[in-house]
């Protein structure tokens, strides 16, 4: 039988390989992005089993807000991506530092 | 009266700011006429005050006429006193400008500055006028300083000569010296009465007497001494008192006109006037008195010294100025104020008759001040000569002359006071006699005798000066001569400045004197015996001998004593002392803190330093901000942990 802890475990689990994802990863922007998408997957995970162990339905109508604004923000950051390809022809992270101080 | 009070002090004002401002619109001639009028009117009212004060009986007034504002329960206003005492100095100060207002328009006939001239000669006549008729120590200041800022523009109206704006800036300076103490005597004045009127400190005057302040570590002072010399230090400024006088001489590099007019006849006077109208402070302070009598006396006699070696005409009045300065602050100190105001009177005819007669001849002679390059001058101006006479036998105090009553009565009142240092003032002011008519006569006699030295080319245009040089002269010689007469009596022996002047019984020199007054025929013949006018004989003598008999003799004097024309020549170094040791250190000071202060403090620590330092902890902050993405994100993430850590904890 699954209980919440299992569904838990697997968010947590999923939001750590997200994170290790965006600090391991030092070559390539697009996998930069599909970390974040897939935090926030974490998180909704971490939503939905809350809301069905709780019997409240507010949770998963948060889970389909941040699912539309997580589409949009991909739409954003792919689209940032194409321009940023286009000016330095590169997508490798180690090359985009133009914040240093 | 508000309105004629009004009208004497603001028309020489509106003539000064339309002469200044609107000086090309309205040309020469307007710029003349406009300024001539408003000292007319002026002077004019100031003598219908007088005559009102006189004859009318008219009241004191003291009212005052708008409120400046009022800080912390000290009300500052405008404000005018009128008794006696300032009457009597608008109408001297009013006529004697009127006379010079006139004067100008010959002298400074061909000058550029023509308009600027006459608006500062106005603007000096409204300065003055509310100094003297101030009812505050708030207006005295602000005339004070007044008159001070227009003498600085007047001495350096010829701008573009250097010498002219080193006398100019001298002056400024060392009136500023003076002007220091004073605003600490009235500082001290105000701390124990709470007000600026002058009835609150007079009615004060004995209390204040009683009081103490201290100054340095824990030693008592005498409140009153203490406003008393701080006050006199500021007449030391500006009456040019040793010494604090040598701004004076070097002001002569102005036109003759301002001469004759601030450092002769008013400005100088106003540290005099001053101190005769605070006589209720002063007198109960002997200790002040004393260092006034000391400080005078030392000036009449030893700056009359420095008039016998001078040879710039100007210059010799100037040191004459400076010791008839000295000999009405001996008449301050002895507690005979009535006798100094009587000598300010008489001596501003006189030194204004001598200035502007020093300026005709020097118009005639095409702007040559040295007296060795004239001579002879007699037959070329008759009307120059004849009072400069005059002026020169007010000014030694020859009988029946008016500065033989002033000078007189002055003597013998020094000679009948019983203040520290009487003594001492005494024998001062009689040698000062002798040296008085020495250095008078002396340039008389190199002017106006002997043999012809004047340039060739200076001899073809000598003629009379025209008219509006002349008639002023006339106009002054003949108070200078017969002033006294009719003015002797009441001013000194009667009650003509009434409650004016306040002298406690045991100094009223003047009074004792008056107990053996019998008019002014009486006083002339008694005047007969006394040593004075001896002395001055004497003087006139010597300098007959030494500068027309035999030339020779006054050559073989200078060669023998030397040393002591070196130091006399030198003006006994002061100005070397002052320019050596004083301005060098303050120079240094300033340049101390430039370097110091400014430089390295200001500059180098709080706004340099203050970059510097964001700069230096900005360069180590700054290797935080790698630029890499994954840093950023790693420390949002660790913050994330610590923040929620800490909320569940």
């Amino acid at each position: 039988m699954l209980t919440l802890t299992h569904f838990l475990m697997l968010s947590g689990v999923l939001f750590a390989i997200s994170i290790a994802g965006i600090f391991i990863n030092r070559k390539n922007m697009i996998l930069l992005l599909m970390c974040i998408e897939l935090l926030l997957l974490s998180v909704n995970f971490n939503f939905i089993a809350f809301s069905r162990y709780l019997g409240d339905i507010n949770g998963q109508v948060f889970v389909f807000f941040i699912l539309t604004v997580a589409a949009a923000e991909a739409a954003i950051g792919l689209a940032i991506l194409v321009v940023l390809f286009r000016t330095r022809s590169s997508i490798n992270v180690q090359d985009i530092n133009s914040m240093k101080g | 009266m508000d309105n004629i009070l009004l009208t004497i002090v603001l028309s020489p004002l509106l003539a000064a700011i339309i002469a200044g401002l609107a000086g090309k619109q309205i040309g020469r001639k307007g710029a003349h006429t406009v300024t001539i009028l408003g000292v007319a009117i002026s002077c004019a009212l100031s003598l219908y005050v007088l005559k009102a004060q006189l004859i009318d009986g008219m009241p004191v007034y003291n009212e005052t006429v708008y409120q400046w504002m009022s800080v912390g329960g000290i009300n500052m206003e405008v404000g005018f006193l009128v008794d006696r005492l300032t009457a009597l100095m608008m109408s001297v100060v009013t006529f004697v400008s009127l006379m010079v207002h006139i004067y100008t328009i010959g002298y400074m006939h061909d000058d550029p500055g023509y308009q600027r001239f006459f608006s500062y000669i106005s603007l000096f006549t409204f300065s003055m006028l509310m100094l003297v008729m101030s009812n505050n120590f708030l207006q005295l200041f602000f005339g004070w300083e007044a008159v001070g800022v227009v003498s600085y523009l007047l001495i350096g109206f010829w701008y573009t000569r250097p010498t002219a704006i080193f006398a100019n800036l001298k002056a400024f300076l060392v009136n500023r010296v003076g002007d220091f103490g004073f605003i600490l005597g009235i500082a001290a004045i105000v701390l124990y009465t709470g007000s600026l009127d002058y009835f609150d400190a007079f009615v004060a005057g004995a209390d204040i007497a009683g009081a103490t302040i201290n100054i340095v570590g824990d030693s008592q002072w005498s409140l009153l001494t203490v406003a008393c010399i701080g006050l006199f230090v500021g007449a030391m400024g500006k009456s040019a008192q040793v010494p604090l006088h040598v701004w004076l001489p070097d002001s002569m590099e102005g036109p003759t006109p301002i001469s004759a007019l601030i450092h002769a006849a008013t400005m100088v006077t106003a540290g005099v006037f001053m101190v005769a109208r605070m006589s209720p402070l002063f007198e109960f302070s002997e200790t002040a008195l004393t260092f006034v009598l000391v400080i005078g006396a030392t000036t009449a006699l030893f700056t009359g010294f420095l008039g016998l070696v001078q040879n710039d005409i100007k210059r010799v009045v100037a040191y004459s100025t400076l010791s008839q300065l000295g000999y009405m602050t001996v008449a301050l100190g002895a507690s005979a104020y009535a006798a100094g105001i009587f000598h300010l009177m008489t001596h501003a005819f006189f030194k204004a008759l001598l200035f502007l007669a020093a300026g005709s001849v020097i118009i005639a002679l095409h702007h040559e001040q040295d007296m060795r390059k004239m001579g002879g001058l007699k037959k070329y101006m008759p009307i120059t000569y004849w009072t400069s006479l005059a002026g020169s036998l007010a000014l030694i105090g020859f009988p029946g002359t008016a500065g033989f009553f002033s000078k007189d009565a002055l003597i013998e009142a020094v000679g009948h006071s019983g203040i520290a240092g009487s003594g001492y003032a005494y024998y001062c002011v009689l040698a000062g006699v002798l040296i008085t008519a020495l250095y008078s006569f002396r340039m008389f006699f190199l002017v106006f005798h002997g043999k012809e030295r004047i340039d060739e080319d200076a001899r073809h245009h000598l003629h009379e000066s025209p008219w509006v040089v002349t008639l002023p002269l006339v106009m002054l010689a003949i108070p200078s001569l017969i002033i006294g007469w009719p003015t002797i009596g009441p001013l000194l022996f009667g009650d003509f400045f009434g409650d004016a002047i306040y002298v406690l019984p045991v100094h009223d020199v003047l009074g004792q004197l008056g107990a053996d007054y019998h008019g002014p025929v009486a006083f002339l013949q008694h005047g007969l015996q006394s040593p004075v006018l001896y002395l001055a004989l004497a003087g006139v003598v010597i300098a007959w001998y030494l500068y027309l008999r035999n030339p020779l003799a006054a050559q073989a004097i200078k060669d023998r004593f030397a040393v002591i024309h070196r130091l006399l020549d030198n003006k006994y170094y002061l100005d070397n002392f002052n320019e050596q040791v004083i301005a060098r250190a303050s120079r240094l000071i300033g340049m101390g803190l430039w370097r110091g202060g400014d430089g390295a403090l200001i500059d180098g620590v709080l706004v340099d330093g203050t970059a510097n330092l964001i700069g230096r902890i900005a360069g180590i902050v700054r290797r935080v901000q790698t630029g890499y993405l994954y840093h950023y994100a790693f420390a949002m993430v660790i913050g994330l942990c610590v923040l929620v850590g800490w909320l569940i904890w």
